[in-house]
């Protein structure tokens, strides 16, 4: 699955006729233990860019944005009650949402060697 | 920004780092400040808590100094003792919370948190004219460790040889040479599980440092933690944190620090303190967990059941041990009685509480 990254960190992925969803690796290590996910809604539209969710952790509270354009399908109930998954299993486990979008959202996004470049200024 | 005398290896552990009260100070450590919680309640972990201020009182008359600056009974403090109290304004609000270890005949350290530290240093500079006393900042020159946890005495008792569990009481205060590092150490803490707190010279602190997590590390499970985890392990136990329970507004009935004021003696702030007692409190503090998911913070407003404003919260946060969402908010004395149900507006959103019986988790020396 080709993964691709927004800015804010989150992911997507295309996973059948949706796009899944979650947060990069590299931002769950940032945020720390997650403690709590405020998922968006089933239904719910959403926009690129645009706050979808809350990711809270030990310190403070994140935005969540949405990384594509379109109509959440699918939310990752499991993170109700695990939210550690985003930590242990960013990629796969601990998913946020599905999305039915379209692709050229998705082809905004940083492919993962885009991204890996941009993280390398994130720190300093 | 201030480093502590271990600071490199903060560092060198990847530690995730933050600036507290001007010090660089780590967060949490690579398995993360819930572990961090877990491992504190059932084994050990270490904690640099040098970023709080060490003042040295010294003089004939610094007994009777502390006594009108702090709350609790001083006088009744042994050499070899420590206590914990309160400094206040005049007003009986608090200028901070401290720990006051009794070291020898007119000698006595003040502990203070790090952010308070030149207010503090002020007021005690401000009083000390018509007493026979020195009142010096021994914290640039100094290390403060915690080492916390049900294994810490026992395993400490196995590396220095000495019956401790059973003849070291709780907030007493002893010398220990400990791989020829020369340290003074009380059986006090702050996070709710029984250990110490180390106090040492600068130059041998990284020493001491590796060498507690290593020589520990053989008889027990030991890590580093970090601020994340001291906040919520002294939320459980429902010990307050100064700048959130506590500020120059808050007098010590209103978050239920009546317990270390002793009315017997003479204190600054004593006579606003009795005149609160007299008329009765209209806020004090109160722990809730919400019923519903959601991590309420700092700031947040607290509603009675029907959506009414009626207080804000101060701590807030997920509480490992007890597996809940909790916060400390003051609240009309009405909607204190544990089992009240309240609201609490998590962004807009308002979520169902309800109060809690503290503390939420007991000391087990207590």
């Amino acid at each position: 699955m080709e993964i691709r990254y927004a800015k804010t960190h989150e992911w997507a992925g295309k996973d059948g006729d949706l796009y899944v969803c979650g947060l990069s690796e590299y931002a769950q290590d940032k945020v720390g233990d997650v403690v709590f996910v405020e998922l968006p809604e089933s239904g719910a539209e959403v926009e690129q860019n645009a706050p979808f969710g809350v990711i809270e952790s030990v310190k403070a509270a994140n935005d969540l944005f949405s990384p594509l354009n379109g109509v959440v399908a699918e939310i990752n109930s499991a993170l109700e009650d695990e939210p550690e998954l985003v930590n242990s299993s960013p990629l796969k486990d601990g998913w946020i949402c599905k999305i039915k979008s379209d692709d050229q959202s998705f082809s905004a996004l940083m492919s993962e060697d885009e991204y890996k470049e941009f993280l390398k200024g994130q720190d300093e | 920004m201030l480093k502590t005398a271990v600071n490199s290896f903060h560092r060198e552990q990847n530690a995730r780092m933050v600036e507290y009260a001007g010090w660089d100070m780590p967060l949490f450590y690579a398995m993360g400040a819930t572990e961090e919680h877990r491992l504190v309640r059932r084994s050990a972990g270490l904690f640099d808590v040098s970023h709080m201020g060490r003042f040295r009182i010294k003089g004939s008359g610094s007994a009777s100094f502390l006594d009108y600056l702090i709350t609790s009974d001083v006088r009744s403090l042994k050499i070899g003792q420590s206590g914990y109290g309160l400094l206040l304004n005049r007003d009986g609000g608090i200028i901070d919370d401290i720990f006051l270890y009794h070291t020898g005949p007119e000698d006595y350290i003040l502990v203070v948190n790090a952010s308070n530290l030149n207010k503090d240093l002020d007021w005690l500079n401000e009083h000390k004219s018509a007493y026979d006393v020195t009142v010096t900042d021994e914290s640039p020159e100094t290390s403060l460790f915690a080492l916390q946890g049900p294994r810490v005495l026992p395993v400490l008792e196995i590396l220095t040889g000495q019956n401790l569990q059973d003849e070291w009481d709780r907030f007493g205060i002893r010398e220990f040479l400990f791989e020829d590092i020369p340290f003074l150490a009380g059986r006090t803490g702050y996070t709710g599980e029984d250990g110490v707190e180390i106090f040492v010279s600068n130059d041998k602190a990284l020493a001491l440092w590796k060498s507690l997590l290593e020589k520990f590390s053989l008889h027990c499970e030991i890590a580093p933690c970090g601020l994340a985890s001291r906040d919520s392990l002294r939320f459980e136990p429902g010990f307050p944190l100064y700048g959130h329970e506590m500020n120059e507004s808050i007098l010590p009935p209103q978050a239920l620090l009546k317990w270390a004021c002793y009315l017997e003696s003479d204190f600054i702030g004593k006579e606003a303190l009795m005149a609160l007692l007299e008329k009765g409190l209209e806020t004090k503090l109160i722990t809730l967990s919400l019923i519903e998911k959601g991590v309420p913070r700092e700031g947040y407003e607290v509603l009675s059941k029907e959506g009414e404003v009626i207080g804000q919260v101060v701590s807030g946060l997920y509480a490992p041990t007890v597996d809940k969402y909790c916060a400390n908010a003051f609240v009309p004395v009405a909607f204190a009685k544990a089992g009240t149900e309240l609201q609490v507006s998590l962004r807009g959103q308002p979520k169902m509480a309800v109060v809690e019986k503290r503390p939420l988790y007991k000391p087990v020396y207590r």
